[in-house]
């Protein structure tokens, strides 16, 4: 007698609904019995990482500005992966999209350029991301060159593009030499929807992305074919898809996105270009994207859920003295729970007897 | 009924409990630190983590201390510092350059709390600055490394080429050229603070080149190493390194900050804390030399005595005349050597680096 | 000369640990998975190895325990990705983070601890050769070790029944299965020789490269692993050259720098992931036909019943 996963005739409904709370149900008896391990008050550290962020307006707002970029950029990959298409250099992609929005920042510094500053800035960030994510996409489609590979490498020298800009070319001259540009105009600055607060209007165009992107994959002739060409390339070829055309066309879209991401926060919360604006966006966003179950509304909640995870883990550290790596072990454990779970939406779980097991390779 | 008696007990228990911590920890100062990278880095954070460490043993009871540890230097830094002073820290350590805009903004929001930002140039009422003269133990390296040296060629590892990082190489050539007037320096820019399989590499290749003794710039004790392999002299950097060059390391810049956490904490008790600008040297002890060890015995005085005389302040490292690499003498705006804005935002080398500036 | 065979001794041990990981992810991949989590499995690898071996004063027992580390990992990845048919992307992304605080737990204890370094070779007369001697007969046994692997790994795939058999599950999982063959079974032995292999790699760090623990010491490694397999066209003969090509031009630039040529710095150090990016371009350019991928690469299997 063994235990066997098998597909489910179709999707169920009720497991895609209790799926997450079982998952971080195990994830909470787990992580109590880590905590008592080294000495921790498993029900203060659980209140620490999931309950505390969730009760002040300040930690939910920083939720908020936490998962913006993160949304943005899973939306794009969502729509990447559907198509089968494996964009994992995201994070280049935001890159790029920051350092081109702010040569516009950098350009017009100091000048009266008026109110049309921050909207170009956007528009050249997006731009930006979608023509460096178009290079993997195009050495793909025209050489065959595997997108993972490229993308990827093109993350390490965006990085070091970056980096070269803000050490040379456009380091603040009454900044001491440090590598960073000045601070944008107030023009060239991403409006926050909250004196005092940091949330910032990029969370309203999350939200547009996100509403656009369920329209575009539910209701469009394009979503259509984006899925079809990813779930059943063969029956996409007969129906006249061209997928080529569509690794294009994705790869473009999460550029752009990521690039949007990467100006907006760079216009946002950080308010200069300068080394490190993004810890590691690029690639968390990718399990976002898997997380929401490459739904836009799942990485809404999956941005916003992870997130908390990472000001929940802050809370803990000041309030419980937990180290960071306790945290980065928690979510790692959390993620596989809430993978796991979410396998038995498609498969169950059976019981098999050997007496009765059908021959093999008659499967 | 009895289990209901029972939790009701727990839970007044629980809240007195909790009421009676608060209390309790309402007297005490809270003190906050936001570290770059891990606590056991071996190097930067390693050495802040070891002031704080000071801190407790000195107060006790006296303060709390709480610390984030590897808060990258982007938009996610202005969150954890702010995170600090709403749990209550009131005087709060922000340990990296890149952590100076967000203080600044965190400060203007929090007036009654007091920031203390790390080798930064912007302060305000509630925020001060700290750093340290690093560049004056890198002039005694430059001596000595000069001595050590048998061809004459330094290799040096540098991280990024920021104003510190400039100064310490043009302070090391000046050092070095106080010995040897020919002397040459081989310089290799790793672009990370810490990676110690990069840094080893850089270290290969400089003494490869024929460099002969090794300093650098970047954190981890991985250059150290190589030269402890190939028998080459070397200095440390950050922290005490003698354990992963016990025959080779000769000295090493040790950032000690607990002298100055201290002094700041006790002001804060005292009520006496006011924004400053704390440019410390090897007289306030903001950093110390390591041992002078694995030189001979003339090497190890002249470093002694280069040592007072930095200390004593009879001897300035960037004293002028400062001629740069093209040939051209810098302006002199300190009386008679550098003024602190030109070495705080040095972006030249000084003649005889035979390398081009990054960025220039 | 001299320069040159120190350059060559360079690279070598540069190269070493990406051969080692990219390896083992070969031979995964060959199978069918794409296991993204090789950085995690090389740091839990890092630390557990140096942590044995500074316990036990042995490289041979650290080696070993770093290879029982990652093989650890690489389970816990086959539960999700082969066991519960989870997507393998986020399976391997999740184990990288928790590996990465995973790694920071165990190493806590013994950060700022030293060893001593695997010893090189030294045959006294063949080391001593001029130019080739310490080359060929002065390396840590891991270099060698590397190599045999890779040997090992290629006879395995081309000349071996089960190397059939395990390239025909990563080309047709269901043909294979139809055929007979426990498709889950041999990928699962697939993921575990990628998991031993990025644990001994991560452990060759500590062990032979660095001598000392600390966090995240594999800077990103396990990443540049991953590319190589995907660089090579999942070919041991290629994986050989593309990982002495990257240590090359890795250690080229920093020799650049050292004698002065005044390009930005910066250039030079993107310059090994751009040159990856180039070759690959123009093999695939090169080739005819179609991507050498795995057919079934990424994709998961449920067997039928």
């Amino acid at each position: 007698m063994y235990l066997v996963l098998e597909k489910r005739a179709e999707r169920s409904h009720t497991i895609a609904l209790v799926s997450p709370l079982v998952a971080i149900g195990l994830t909470i008896v787990t992580m109590s019995i880590l905590f008592a391990i080294i000495g921790k008050n498993p029900v203060a550290a659980l209140d620490a990482y999931f309950i505390a962020p969730l009760t002040d307006s300040y930690s939910l707002q920083e939720i908020a500005v936490k998962a913006t970029p993160l949304v943005l950029i899973a939306i794009g990959l969502s729509l990447c992966y559907l198509a089968n298409a494996w964009n994992i250099g995201a994070e280049g992609q935001f890159l790029i999209g920051a350092v081109a929005g702010s040569w516009i920042a950098v350009k017009t510094q100091g000048t009266d350029a008026g109110y049309w500053v921050l909207p170009a800035m956007l528009l050249l960030g997006a731009a930006a991301g979608a023509l460096y994510g178009l290079i993997p996409a195009i050495c793909k489609v025209r050489f065959g060159a595997s997108e993972i590979l490229t993308s990827l490498m093109l993350v390490y020298v965006a990085d070091l593009f970056l980096d070269y800009l803000v050490r040379g070319p456009w380091r603040d001259p009454a900044g001491f030499n440090f590598p960073t540009t000045a601070d944008f105009d107030p023009v060239a600055t991403v409006p926050v929807l909250i004196e005092g607060s940091r949330l910032h209007l990029g969370a309203v165009i999350a939200l547009v992305v996100v509403a656009a992107a369920s329209v575009l994959l539910g209701r469009t002739i394009k979503g259509f074919e984006i899925r079809v060409v990813g779930a059943a390339p063969r029956a996409a070829r007969f129906g006249g898809f061209n997928s080529n055309h569509l690794i294009l066309l994705t790869f473009a879209i999460s550029g752009g996105l990521a690039g949007l991401a990467g100006i907006i926060e760079v216009a946002g919360p950080v308010g200069h270009l300068q080394p490190g604006i993004s810890p590691g966006y690029g690639f968390t966003a990718i399990i976002v994207a898997f997380l929401g179950r490459l739904n836009p509304i799942g990485i809404l909640i999956a941005g916003l859920f992870l997130a908390l995870t990472f000001i929940g883990g802050e809370q803990a550290q000041i309030t419980m003295k937990i180290p960071l790596d306790v945290t980065k072990v928690f979510q790692g454990l959390l993620l596989f729970y809430v993978l796991a779970c979410d396998s038995l939406i498609l498969y169950r779980f059976r019981l098999i007897f050997p007496s009765r097991q059908v021959p093999r390779g008659t499967g | 009924m009895r289990k209901r008696t029972f939790l009701a007990a727990a839970t007044a228990l629980f809240l007195a409990g909790s009421i009676g911590s608060t209390a309790w920890a309402a007297d005490k100062l809270k003190v906050g630190f936001i570290y770059l990278g891990p606590v056991g880095d071996l190097g930067w954070t390693y050495q802040h983590e070891l002031a704080r460490q000071a801190l407790v043993k000195e107060f006790g009871d006296k303060i709390e201390t709480t610390y984030l540890e590897n808060v990258p230097e982007g938009p996610d830094a202005e969150r954890a510092i702010e995170q600090l002073v709403r749990a209550g820290n009131k005087l709060i350590f922000t340990t990296s350059f890149g952590y100076m805009d967000p203080t600044l903004k965190v400060a203007k929001k929090y007036p009654n709390v007091h920031f203390e930002h790390c080798s930064g140039y912007k302060r305000d009422k509630n925020m001060a600055t700290y750093s340290s003269r690093w560049y004056q133990g890198r002039f005694i390296q430059g001596q000595i490394a000069a001595k050590m040296s048998k061809d004459g060629v330094l290799g040096y590892i540098g991280s990024f080429p920021i104003p510190e990082v400039i100064s310490g190489i043009n302070a090391t050539m000046l050092g070095a050229q106080t010995v040897n007037p020919n002397i040459k320096v081989k310089i290799i820019w790793a672009n990370t603070w810490f990676d110690p399989g990069k840094e080893a590499d850089a270290a290969k290749a400089l003494l490869d080149q024929g460099a002969d003794v090794i300093m650098q710039h970047t954190d981890s004790p991985a250059a150290m190493q190589i030269a402890s392999e190939r028998g080459k002299p070397a200095f440390g950097q950050d922290s005490e390194m003698i354990k992963f060059g016990p025959k080779v390391q000769l000295t090493s810049v040790m950032d000690t900050w607990a002298p100055y956490y201290i002094s700041r904490v006790k002001a804060e008790l005292d009520g006496t804390w006011k924004s400053e600008d704390t440019w410390g040297g090897l007289d306030t002890k903001m950093f110390q030399m390591a041992p002078y060890t694995n030189m001979p015995d003339d090497v190890k005085k002249m470093a002694e005595e280069t040592q007072a005389a930095i200390t004593g302040g009879k001897l300035q490292p960037f004293k002028c005349p400062v001629v740069d690499q093209d040939g051209k003498t810098v302006p002199c705006e300190g009386g008679d050597h550098l003024s602190d804005k030109q070495i705080l935002s040095m972006n030249f080398y000084v003649k005889g680096v035979d390398d081009k500036m990054p960025g220039k | 000369m001299e320069l040159a065979e120190a350059i060559i001794l360079s690279v070598l041990a540069a190269s070493t640990p990406l051969l080692i990981a990219a390896t083992g992810e070969l031979v995964a991949e060959r199978s069918g998975v794409l296991n993204l989590g090789v950085e995690g499995m090389m740091i839990v690898g890092a630390a557990c190895g140096f942590g044995a071996a500074w316990l036990s004063g042995s490289i041979f027992v650290g080696a070993l325990c770093g290879i029982a580390a990652g093989t650890l990992m690489s389970l816990i990845f086959a539960i999700m990705a082969l066991g519960l048919a989870v997507n393998q992307v986020a399976s391997g992304l999740a184990l990288t983070i928790f590996g990465i605080g995973l790694s920071g737990l165990i190493g806590a204890g013994f950060v700022g601890e030293r060893i001593t370094s695997a010893p090189h070779l030294y045959i006294p007369g063949l080391t001593d050769l001029p130019v080739i001697g310490r080359i060929v007969f002065g390396e840590d046994a891991f270099v060698y070790f590397s190599l045999a692997l890779i040997v090992g790994v290629w006879f395995f795939l081309y000349r071996t029944r089960s190397g059939l058999i395990l390239r025909a599950c990563g080309d047709n999982h269901v043909s294979a299965h139809a055929l007979g063959y426990p498709v889950l079974r041999i990928r699962l032995f697939a993921v575990m020789f990628g998991g031993a292999c990025a644990g001994l790699a991560g452990a060759y760090l500590p062990l032979a490269y660095t001598p000392f623990f600390i966090p995240g010491m594999t800077a990103g490694r396990g990443w540049i692993a991953l590319a190589l397999t995907v660089f090579a066209s999942w070919r041991p003969g290629r994986l050989v050259i593309g990982a002495y090509l990257f240590g090359a031009v890795t250690i080229l630039q920093l020799h650049a720098q050292g004698a002065g040529i005044g390009i930005p710095s910066q250039f030079m150090s993107s310059l090994p992931y751009l040159a990856t990016v180039i070759v690959l371009v123009a093999l695939s350019r090169a080739r005819t036909g179609g991507s050498t991928a795995p057919a079934a690469l990424g994709t998961v299997f449920v067997p039928d019943r």
